[in-house]
């Protein structure tokens, strides 16, 4: 099966509003949602799974966003290249997962990159994001406005925060 | 006095293919004979604690947020408590139907994905094929069209929900009362257009899930099995019914233990024990004890509760099945697959139903009655009976909530299964592979358990294998 190519970038935020820091992807997703930028969808979840594959088939750019619990701060922006994720668990998927059924089960080409924000506060129930957190999602939101804006996506990777 | 043999302990941490968190604990003597073996369930408590202080009607919304898998549920069975909250005992029929679509919806999309997408490997590679290829991606790679199939029924079930609830993530279509959303004509013509291929992807799903259980019914029928009581809701009547109905227990051999109970009063027929060696509770039916009376729930306890399903194709399919234990509860652990795969069929079948009934373009949404300060709501979840029971104060606040969730009901046969193939296939083997190891993880799947409340965020939750010695001292560590 092969999907026709819509809108240029899709972003999804990913991660669970109702864990503090892990609600970090949907929290910039909807930042994000509120700009209307052109050639830009943005969905949010609590999870990946497999029918984002069908999804990100139809997009020339695929952004995932989520929170990160180890990374450098205030974020990280690197490629995702198709390939399995044996042991990781759960119904959810991974990025790379995502990306390798896009293409085996679709036909698409894709441009994939991981936004990783750096998050602190995962072990408590709550809607607020930790201050930091909120700042490292402020610097994300702006850097990926840019690269959006600039279509520039491998050079913000190479000169991206790492 | 028997000398008692030194143990080595192997731990599969988190379970691969499960929801959320869990670890498995294997005690091996110096035979390498399985002395116990434990599914630990890294269960949050405090989601109770959580809601207590908010108002009653933001609960169905808020509740959403314990499960990434199954938030529809939560939706549901906190709805239907809030209903009761706000005084009402009957809804009007636009809003019944528009729960009850969003509830098959639901069924439809979850049974779909854990079908094609995280049992299919086990079944289409075997359960000792490289973990590199027994996996989504191997499934895709060598199974094209069975996996686009398990892509196209989780949106489409996707899409219902998202018509129904407001969106596909904590919708918010479910108020108390009733439903804050019709279904347009727009909406009806779109998922009338798939019906059809829906339909027969969910025959072919049936059929798959049926020839492999009778094919290698032999190898299966011990796999992990044994005798159980079974529990769900059933409608009166006897009829299998998903969204609401009274409880109806029976024994291994189908003697009814209660039947048409009112759950309201669940707490007089289910109680709940702890044990200390893991954060989940183990229910169990009052009137035998906890020694004997823990039973199961999901696909699997509802065929065998139920008289009869109230779909043609679901219900002939139901007949077939129940052939194979001559009529009587069947027991087989791995026949949860093909159980779970005859609701897949019966909920499209009620789907269709409900896209051609006119009362889903009714206008009339809500219901209004007399407050009231205790309910219970009860949904057949995809993974089983789900129990949301809450106190609210005259300032509309929430000041006590229990919830029983669908995997906390299978926590006592999930374990059983764990020791039955730990015993079975682990037992005096001399070298542990991944997979004898996947065997267990074969057990645990079955019942499709949703350990939810995880964060996932990433650099998050590798599978860890790890050997003990008698000692205590690790002597092996696997990590995928």
């Amino acid at each position: 099966m092969t999907v026709a190519k819509q809108a240029n970038t899709l972003v999804i935020g990913f991660g669970n509003p109702g864990r503090c820091d892990d609600g970090l992807g949907p929290a910039l997703a909807e930042r994000l949602s509120g700009m209307n930028l052109p050639g830009v969808t943005v969905d949010s979840d609590y999870q990946l799974t497999v029918e984002d594959a069908h999804t990100v088939a139809s997009h020339a750019v695929t952004i995932f966003a989520d929170a990160d619990v180890s990374g450098p701060e205030p974020f990280r922006f690197t490629p995702v290249e198709p390939g399995s994720v044996s042991g990781f668990s759960s119904h959810s998927v991974e990025p790379p997962e995502v990306v390798a059924l896009a293409e085996c089960l679709f036909g698409a080409r894709v441009h994939a990159y991981a936004l990783g924000i750096r998050g602190y506060n995962f072990n408590s129930f709550g809607e607020q994001l930790s201050k930091k957190a909120t700042n490292n999602m402020e610097a994300a939101l702006e850097f990926l406005v840019g690269a959006i804006r600039n279509s520039s996506f491998d050079r913000a990777v190479s000169n991206g925060r790492k | 006095m028997t000398e008692k043999a030194p143990a080595k302990r192997v731990i599969i941490e988190p379970v691969t293919r499960v929801e959320g968190h869990g670890k498995v604990s294997i005690y091996l003597d110096a035979k390498n004979e399985v002395q116990q073996a434990r599914l630990h369930i890294v269960e949050f408590r405090g989601f109770e604690r959580f809601i207590q202080g908010r108002p009653y009607w933001e609960v169905p919304v808020l509740v959403q947020r314990l499960c990434g898998i199954c938030p529809v549920s939560h939706h549901l069975a906190a709805a239907k408590a809030m209903d009761i909250i706000a005084g009402v005992d009957k809804l009007t029929p636009t809003a019944e139907k528009m729960r009850r679509l969003m509830h098959y919806g639901q069924m439809f999309q979850s049974h779909s994905l854990h079908f094609f997408h995280l049992v299919s490997p086990d079944l289409l590679f075997g359960f000792d094929a490289d973990p590199a290829i027994r996996n989504v991606i191997g499934v895709a790679r060598k199974f094209p069209n069975l996996a686009v199939q398990g892509v196209m029924m989780r949106k489409y079930g996707q899409e219902i929900i998202k018509v129904t609830a407001g969106k596909k993530i904590h919708g918010t279509g479910a108020i108390p009362g009733g439903i804050n959303k019709n279904l347009s004509v727009a909406e009806r013509d779109a998922l009338l257009k798939d019906y059809n291929q829906m339909l027969e992807w969910a025959r072919g799903a049936l059929k798959i899930a049926r020839d492999y259980t009778v094919e290698h019914l032999q190898t299966l029928a011990p796999f992990g099995s044994f005798d159980s009581n079974h529990l769900s809701l059933i409608r009166d009547g006897g009829a299998m019914d998903l969204y609401h109905g009274n409880l109806r227990a029976i024994t291994a051999d189908g003697t009814k233990i209660f039947d048409q109970v009112n759950y309201q009063k669940y707490y007089d027929y289910i109680a709940e024990e702890v044990k200390n060696w893991s954060y989940m509770k183990f229910p169990f039916i009052r009137s035998i004890g906890p020694e004997n009376g823990w039973y199961r729930v999901g696909p699997l306890a509802r065929i065998n509760t139920a008289d009869f399903i109230d779909t043609p194709e679901a219900e002939a399919a139901r007949k077939e099945f129940m052939a194979v234990t001559n009529g009587k509860p069947n027991n087989i652990t791995m026949a949860y697959h093909w159980a779970r795969m005859i609701e897949t069929l019966h909920s499209i079948e009620k789907i269709g139903e409900l896209l051609h009934d006119p009362d889903l373009q009714g206008k009339d949404l809500v219901v209004k009655g007399k407050r009231r300060e205790e309910a219970v709501g009860l949904i057949e979840a995809p993974r089983g009976t789900l129990f949301h029971h809450y106190r609210v104060n005259k300032d509309d606040q929430v000041v006590m909530a229990n919830l029983i969730v669908s995997t906390t009901n299978n926590n006592t046969p999930m374990n059983l299964a764990v020791q039955k193939v730990a015993r079975d296939h682990i037992s005096g083997k001399a070298r542990i592979t991944e997979g004898l190891l996947n065997h267990i993880e074969v057990a645990i799947r079955a019942y499709d358990p949703c350990l939810s409340c995880a964060t996932h965020a990433m650099g998050r939750m590798p599978l860890e294998v790890e050997l003990f010695d008698a000692d205590g001292k690790m002597i092996e560590s696997r990590r995928k």
